[in-house]
This record gives C-alpha cells, structure tokens and sequence, in this order.
C-alpha cells in the first residue's frame, strides 16, 4: 500500500466511519442509514454576501430497511469501498470506470448492483456531499474536455509544462488539477479569459490573443467540467487573475457564466472551491446585436424551450441585478439568439480584433 | 289442438304402411329422426324381437303426422278434393268419437322422452344413473342409513371379463345402481319400477331429490323399449328377511307393471338395501364425463355418502364418505296458505274431512292458528258455518277464500324443514371432492355441458388410480385453506338462513374452493345443487347462473366480462333446498328465474365474496412481503461484504446483526400491514356495494 498523504488518510477515515455508524446502528437493533445532504434547487441558496452558490442544511435519510432505499444504501457501500481501495492503492480512474468496478450480479439473483452508469453517477455525488470529500479527493475523475495555452508555466505531476508553447491544440486540462497535482510557475498574464467553445477558442489561439493580449485562454467545450472549473478558480485565487467569460447569447450561455460565477445547483457543495463571484461576462450580449450592427439574418429563433428556460432564470436569485434582468428581458423580447460565431459575420477575426478589444476597453461587461 | 290431434288420429289409421314403419322405428333411440333413416334403424331392432313389440303398439308417431297434417293439408294423400264452395266436411264429430281414446301416462312418455331427460343415448345413460341415485340416496337418508352406494356401468360389448373393444357410438349397456337403504316390501317392487307416476313423494311438501314418482320407472320403460329387458330389482329389508329378485316389464298401454320373474334369494350380501339392473342403449364414450361429472358432484353435495362407482375397463373410484353425521332430517310440512293455488284450494276443500272452514284452514295449511282462521275467514267474509266441501264446489266462494287467504298477515312457514348441506360440511365436502376428482379444472370448451359439442369431442380422461380416504388435513398454513395433492386451496361457505317463495321454504348456500392447480384466465367453474342432486345441464337457462353472473366479482378481486361468470382459478357451489324446488322443466335441469330465490343466491354469493377478498388481499400482501424479504436479504450479502472490506470487520457478525434487524423490521411492518388491511376490509364491509346496497 502507498503511503498516503494527509488528504487521502483523511478521506480513508471518513468512509470508515461512515461504515462503522452502519455496524453500529444494526448493532443496536436499529434500521441503519446514510444521511445525505439534499441536491436540489429547493436546497440550496444564494449567498449574496461571497456571490455564491451554497447547499442548505436539509438532509435526506437512506435507509436500508426500506424497499425504495435499499438498493441505493447497497449501492453507496459498493462505491466506498471501492473508493477507499482507489485512494489507498494511489490510483485514479474514471467514473465510468468505477461503475465497472462496482458492477457485478448479485448472489444467484438476475440483478445487477448497477444496470446503467445514470446510476452509479449519482451515488458518486451522493457520497461527496456525505462525506464532506470531493470527487478528487475519492481519486475519481470525470470525462476530460477543454484546453488552455496562455503566458504562464505550470508543473503537472512532476513535468513542467510551458502553455506559451503549446501549439494549435493547447494544454488538455486534466479533470483533477488539485495542489497535489498541479502547481503554478512563472507567469505574465493580466487575465483569464473562459471560452464556451473550442471553435472560438482556436480562432482566439490562433491569432495569438493570448500573446497580444497577455492572458490565459481557456475552454471547456460547452459547460466547463469541474477540471476546467477548478484550474480557472486556481488562477484566479493564486494568480490574483480577473476572470472574463465569453459565451452564445442564449440561456445556455447565461447559464454556462452564472455556473462559473456563482457555481452549479448539483454541485452547490463545491461552489467554494469552483466559483469565481467576481467573474465577468463580457458577451455575447443581447444589445450587441445593435452594436456591433449584426444582421438579423445571423440570429437564430429561439424555440420554447430556450423561452421557458430565460423565464426560468429571471428568477434565480442571481440573475436579480437589474442589468441582468434587462438582458434576459431583451433576449425573450426579440425572440433570437445569437452564436460567437456570427460575430465572424464581420470579419473573421473581428472577435478578436475589435469586438473583445472594445468590450475590454470601454469596460462594457455585465457581473 | 284437440282438433287437431283428432285429425292426427285419424290420419294414423288410415296409413297402414307408414305405422309399420313407425313402430320399428319407435324401438330407436331417436325417434325424431327415424324416418331419415329407415334402412339401418330399422334393421337392429328386427333382428332382436322385442318383448315389448305388442306394448308398443301406440300412436306413438302420430306427433310427426300432425305436423304433416298442419303444414302441407293439401299434400295428404287422403285429402279430400276441394269443393268449388268453402271447405268439404272431411269427418263427423261421430267419425271422430270413434277415434278418441285415453292417452296413457307410458304413451305419452314415448313420444316426449325428451322431457324427462332421454333425448339421446348419452343422456339416457346419465339420467337413468341420476334416477336411481336419486331414489337410493333419498331412501336412505328418510330410513336414516349412511348410504353406501355402487354405481357400475357395464358394456355389453365387452366379455364377461371385462375384456375387447369398447362398444363406440351406441351399444348396449348395463347400468347397476346398489345401495345399503332400507329395501322395499315385496308388494311394493312392481308397482314402484313398472308404474309411472307412483310414488311416495309427490303429495308431500317435503324436501328430497325426487318428487314425481317418474323417474326410475320411466328409465325402466326407456331400457325396455331400447332394448326389450325387463328392469331387474333385488331387495331386502333386514337381517332374517329373505332377499327378492324380480324382473319387471311394464305395460305402457295401461302402465301396470307385469312381473316377469319373482324369486326369493337364500343369500345376499346386503343386509338390506336395494340393487337395480336396467339394460339400456347408451353411448358410453360421449355419454361418461356427463356421468362422471355426476358422480363426482354427487359425492361432493352428499359428504355423508360413500360412492364406488366402477366402469368399464377403468379402475375402480371410491368417495368416502366425509361425515359420519346424516343429514338433518327434513320434515314434511303442510302447504302454507301464500302459496296455495285456486285450483288446489278447491281440491284440497272437497277432499277435507274437516268440519267446518275453521278446521280446514287449521288442518290443511301450515301457521294457521284458530285466531288466524279467523281472521281469514272474516276477511272472505264466509261464515265458519260453511262447509269445506261447499268451497270445493263453489268457485265463486273459492275465489273469495283464496284472496283472503293471500290478504292476511301470516306467519312464514317453518323451515325447519329444510335440510341444507351445512357450512362445514359443505367444506369437507369440497375437501373430499378435490382429493378425488381427476381432471382439475373447468373441462375443454367452456365447461357447459353441451350434448352436441360432446358428441363431437369425445371426453378424454388421464390416467386414474384407486383413490384412499382422504388424508386428515394437514396444519393449514392460513385460516380458510386446505392443502390439497399438493394444492393450496382457499375455501369459504356460506348457508343463508331460510327464506320464502311463494309459500315454499328454500334454504340457499354457496360455496368456494379457490387456487390450486386451476388456471387463473379461465371462467370459474359453476357447480349446481338442487336438493344435493347436481344439475348437469342448461346452465346458461338456469337461475344460478343469472344469480352468478349477476354478482359483481370485480368487487372480490376476480376479473368478469360484461354478462358473463366471471374469470379466475374457482369452482363455485350453489345449493338450494326447498320443499319445492322450481324446475324449469320435468328433466330438472335449471332453476326458474324467481326473483327471491335469484336475490337469495346473489347475497350467498357475495357473503363468500367478501371471504374471498380478504384472502386474495391477505394473499397479494403476504407475497409482496416475501418478495421484500428477499430483496432484503440479497442486499444484506452485498452491504455486509462492502462494509467488511472496509472496516476489516467480520462479515458473518456484520450479516447476522443485519438479518436480525431484517426480521424485525418485517415483522414490524407486517403487523402494521395487517392492521391497515383490517381496517379496509372493515370499511369494505360498512359501505354498501354496488348490487347489495339494499341489503336483506
């Protein structure tokens, strides 16, 4: 067995405790269970003071002795102990890979401990609020997307990397960019630029914006996993980086900022370590298209689905601030949306020539 | 319709050649049909001389002609020629006197045999078994004997070993109904096998199976005339008596019986009882699972009986009896005044040898106290003065009588008369019958009966073995089920208290045996009792069937189509006793459609409906619980092997504490499941339900 370090030791005793409650609680005679803090939108609040998202106080009970519980408290011991086998042993895997690990048939019955991956998935979260551990630190790792280069030298396990050299591609950002795995070296930037998409974000790389701008670009292919999440809420803290974040001008765009800003529903647990309240969003705004005169022949309807979800977030406690609630109101108004990539309807570099240049310039961002 | 049967007469005598043909033909067993087919019907009867040709000689087929006379007049051979004016006189009202004559009771018979239930070979073969059992059974319990019936089919076409081919189709068989009753004084013998309508029963309101004074006799006429043999009677009435033999035929002209054969046995092997002989056509192979299936229900109606019956080249079966307790005896009862006919008012008035009216009404009727005489009388406003023999005779001072008697505020009649099956024998009944029976489950088809359908698809039976006493009943694993071969059989019963239709006692059960081994998508199996005798056919024509399909079983977890019985692993047993049970026809084969009596069986029916319920409801809880133990007990192996690896920890120790929680938990939750359950069958039985809302 490896040596562990702190956080793991840490982490191997919380699962062993979560077990012992278990023995002694049938011990006792008693119907054993897990608590496990809520994830829902009814669970959570807006902490106005930090600018976060945070998880309420309700908990939620599993119970073995129930026939609606009890597979899942079977199902929430699998994951632990083979969660603990995974940190004690020093490895990593996926989570795909642990749904592998934990499923097998049980006893001489046809059921499986797990049928489907949408399963296991949420037992892991499941498991992180209750033990108060993050996936990292149960050496879990989700699917790996999104990319970096910019002016500043990192250390990832050991190898020390210069994202100034990088190439086309840019850095794959790891799913766990934790301390113990990646460090900061030198650096020149001035800010950390977040990007929705890799197309945008190549546009962006190859005309050296980075270089000419003296900032990190970063992109985590649509809604940023927790990998990319974390390396840019590191910069920000460590680095002492603004954070500027450039999406669609859709919902979902809005989303992918207010996820970066204040952090997610699901993991509201994590929001501390995953949030950057003071990030910025400096586009695509719904007045832009009258700024930067964008034809209407660029625009894409919105369908009801993109309606119902803006109306949604008129009332997220969030999106209160009056200059939100007049950009969402503009976008339900004129019923279109806009991609990134229209702006290219002006020039192929007009993004990163003149349109982020100007929104920088005349500081004409929304936060 | 006399006219027209003068006509027929008439045509009768006057066409020779077709009467030859007619009284052959009237030795076949279908007559209906004979003329179709003259050659070989013909030909068998030729080639055995009947003894009974002479008997024969009737206007049997004279039915066939009046249809001929009625439909197609002109096409008769003697018809007259038309006069240019109306109609010509064909005949005299003197012509016609000549040709009028006294039908007897043993003519009659041959031409509507069909009426007491001889229509065709199989039936016959049935119906002289039911008749014989009937009587058999009847006797004993009256004597107060437990009977101890045989029933032997023997076929004539096999050996005297039992050996060859069975006959197929029609053949020539032996029906052999012996039974340990009380036997019948030699005087009696003849006149109660070779005479038709004699009999004990038929001028008493009393309950038994039979009630005309018909039926063995007329099986006897059906074996003489399908075969020429004489019924065969052996009795004895008691240790130190001798036994008789006698051979019977009777004359159907005048129905008297002529003895053909009277010797006295030196040995029997009864004590006292009475074996009768009849040969008759039959046709076992369509014929036996409607003998089957009487016999088996037989024993089923009657626990207090034992019944052997063997068959031809097929082991022996044995229904033991399954209560050592006869019946309670069923008492004679007078005629209770609500259900008193004009007709037999005025009868019973000229044959009263009361005095007065007073005493009539008091002697005649039953619950007719001096004061409710009385009352009657001053509601007629007849003077007591009055002599019965006077209402006989006056229709007017009848009619007065009558509406008075049907006025007046009168007691219902006792019911002590009746003599049902009883809850608990009902249930042993049941026991026995499914230890027994060898096919379980509703037959191919629709389980109806069905002569036709029958005909075409021989029964088939499987492999049958000498049956035992059934075992005592093992521990039961719930209230209300026995454990059958292997089977698992919920059974509940229920006798009503007795009720009143038209001045008639009846007494209605109902009885249940569900699950086993029968299969869930199939309409439930019907079993019809009228006073222990099973009603093998009519069942859609049948009053409890309508009762039956009336009910609405979706209220007792059973599915059931629109109009139909309904859907699931049952048989349901209906019983009524009554001193006058209300046939839809002599054959006695369905239940008149009284509303009383179809109300009766509708509320026995749902009493054990509800009985039913609880248990399916228990049932449907008792399995999901097993099935949450499972669940339980395959996650424990998986927690417990989880938490060892974690904790180091003993997984056995870990497992045990685990599955003692598991028990408890259970136990638990099925205490509070049983408490829920209670309280919906209590709510279940407060509201009222669709069809019962009126209740009693």
């Amino acid at each position: 067995m490896a040596r562990l370090d702190a956080v793991s030791k840490r982490t191997v005793g919380k699962i062993e405790r979560l077990a012992e409650s278990v023995i002694k609680a049938v011990k006792g005679k008693k119907n054993p269970f897990v608590e496990i803090p809520i994830r829902s939108l009814a669970n959570i609040h807006f902490d106005k003071k930090k600018g976060v998202v945070q998880l309420g106080s309700q908990k939620q009970k599993r119970y073995f002795f129930n026939v609606s519980m009890a597979k899942k408290f079977m199902q929430t011991f699998l994951v632990s102990d083979a969660c603990k086998e995974l940190v004690e042993s020093g490895k990593t895997t996926s989570i795909r890979d642990l749904y592998y690990i934990t499923k097998h048939t049980i006893g001489d019955s046809r059921q499986n401990t797990f049928e489907e991956q949408d399963e296991s998935d949420p037992i892991i979260e499941d498991l992180e609020v209750s033990l108060d551990a993050l996936r990292e630190e149960l050496h879990l790792f989700a699917s790996r997307k999104g990319s970096m280069v910019g002016p500043v030298t990192i250390r990832d396990t050991g190898d020390t990397i210069d994202l100034r050299r990088m190439g086309s591609g840019g850095w794959a950002v790891p799913s766990i960019v934790e301390e113990n795995v990646v460090q900061f070296g030198k650096h020149e930037a001035r800010y950390i630029l977040l990007i929705e998409k890799d197309a945008v974000w190549s546009r962006f790389n190859e005309d050296k914006f980075w270089k000419r701008e003296k900032c990190i670009i970063i992109q985590g292919g649509g809604q940023p996993p927790r990998g990319v999440r974390r390396m840019v809420q590191r910069l920000h803290a460590e680095l002492r980086l603004p954070v500027y974040v450039l999406v669609d001008n859709d919902p979902w765009g809005f989303y992918i900022y207010s996820v970066m800003k204040q952090g997610s529903i699901n993991l509201a647990y994590e929001s501390m370590r995953m949030a950057v309240p003071s990030a910025r969003f400096v586009g695509l705004s719904s007045f832009d298209k009258d700024k930067y005169q964008l034809p209407m022949n660029v625009a894409i309807k919105m369908d009801e689905g993109d309606v119902a979800r803006a109306r949604q977030m008129l009332a997220y406690p969030w999106f209160a601030d009056k200059r939100w609630q007049r950009e969402i109101e503009e976008m339900v108004r004129s019923g279109v949306k806009f991609e990134l990539e229209a702006l290219s309807r002006r020039g192929i570099s007009f993004i990163t020539e003149e349109y982020l240049p100007k929104k920088l310039r005349d500081k004409d961002w929304l936060e | 319709m006399a006219a027209t049967k003068k006509a027929a007469t008439a045509k009768v005598k006057s066409t020779g050649p077709v009467k030859a043909e007619r009284q052959l033909s009237l030795l076949d067993t279908a007559p209906a049909k004979a003329p179709a087919r003259p050659g070989k019907e013909a030909a068998r009867p030729a080639s055995r001389p009947a003894t009974s040709g002479k008997a024969v000689r009737s206007r049997g087929p004279a039915g066939k002609q009046v249809e001929l006379v009625e439909v197609e007049p002109e096409a008769s051979a003697e018809a007259p020629v038309q006069a240019e004016r109306g109609p010509k006189r064909r005949a005299t009202a003197e012509q016609m006197a000549t040709k009028q004559r006294e039908i007897s009771i043993s003519e009659f018979f041959t031409k509507n045999r069909h009426l007491l239930g001889f229509d065709n070979p199989s039936k016959a073969l049935l119906t002289t078994i039911k008749e014989a059992v009937d009587n058999s059974l009847d006797a004993c319990e009256e004597a107060g004997i437990l009977p101890e019936l045989t029933i032997e089919v023997r076929d004539l076409g096999l050996d005297a070993k039992g050996e060859g081919e069975l006959t197929k189709g029609e053949g020539r068989f032996v029906v052999v109904v012996e039974d340990n009753g009380p036997g019948i004084v030699k005087a009696q013998v003849p006149k109660i096998f070779g005479k038709l309508l004699y009999g004990s029963k038929f001028h008493r309101l009393k309950q038994s199976r039979g009630q005309q004074g018909i039926g063995i006799s007329a099986a006897a006429m059906y074996g003489q005339l399908t075969t020429g043999q004489p019924i065969r009677i052996t009795s004895r009435t008691g240790k130190g008596k001798p036994a008789h033999f006698f051979e019977i035929q009777i004359d159907t002209r005048k129905n008297n019986p002529v003895v053909t054969r009277d010797d006295q046995l030196d040995a029997w092997h009864q004590e006292h009882g009475t074996r009768v002989e009849l040969e008759i056509v039959a046709d076992w192979r369509t014929g036996q699972r409607f003998v089957n299936r009487y016999v088996e229900h037989t024993a089923l109606a009657n626990p207090h009986a034992t019944v052997h019956y063997l068959r031809p080249k097929q082991p022996k079966l044995s229904f033991p009896r399954a209560t050592e307790e006869l019946p309670k005896e069923a008492l004679e009862i007078k005629p209770h005044p609500h259900g008193v006919e004009l007709g037999a008012l005025m009868l019973m008035a000229s044959e009263s040898k009361s005095h007065d009216l007073k005493g009539f009404l008091q002697t005649a009727f039953s619950r007719v106290s001096p004061p409710v005489a009385g009352a009657i009388l001053k509601a007629a406003g007849i003077k007591d003065r009055v002599r019965p023999r006077e209402i006989g005779a006056d229709r007017q001072l009848a009619a007065r009588l009558h509406r008075a008697l049907q006025e007046t505020k009168i007691m219902a009649p006792p019911t002590n008369c009746l003599s049902p099956i009883g809850d608990e024998l009902m249930r042993r009944g049941l026991v026995s019958f499914l230890s027994v029976i060898e096919s379980e489950g509703p037959e191919e088809g629709d389980g109806q009966l069905d002569l036709d359908a029958a005909r075409k698809k021989p029964g088939k039976k499987k492999g049958k073995a000498e049956v035992v006493p059934p075992p005592p009943p093992e521990i039961t694993p719930e209230e209300g089920v026995e454990r059958i071969k292997g089977h698992n059989y919920f059974i509940a019963t229920v006798t009503r208290p007795p009720k009143v239709y038209r001045g008639n006692p009846f007494q209605v059960e109902v009885g249940l045996a569900f699950g086993g081994s029968w299969p869930a998508d199939k309409t439930i199996e019907l079993f019809r009792f009228a006073n222990r005798v099973p009603l093998l056919f009519q069942r859609s024509a049948c009053g409890m069937t309508e009762s039956i399909v009336k009910t609405d079983w979706r209220n007792y977890m059973l599915s059931q189509p629109k109009g139909s019985l309904p859907v699931g692993p049952m048989a349901l047993l209906v019983h009524i006793a009554s001193v006058w049970v209300p046939f839809t026809s002599e054959a006695k084969e369905a239940l008149a459609h009284y509303p009383e009596i179809i109300r009766e069986i509708q509320l026995a029916a749902q009493e054990c409906g509800r009985k039913l319920a609880t248990f399916i409801r228990k049932k449907q809880q008792a399995d999901y619980q097993a099935q949450r133990r499972s669940i339980f007990e395959l996650y424990i192996e998986e927690v417990a092997s989880s938490i060892h690896q974690i904790t180091g920890k003993s997984r056995d120790a870990i497992r045990r504490d685990f599955l003692r929680v598991a028990e408890q938990v259970t136990e638990a939750d099925l205490a509070a499941d049983d408490k829920k359950l209670e309280e919906a069958s209590e709510k279940l039985s407060k509201r009222p339900r669709r069809g019962e809302a009126e209740g009693e």
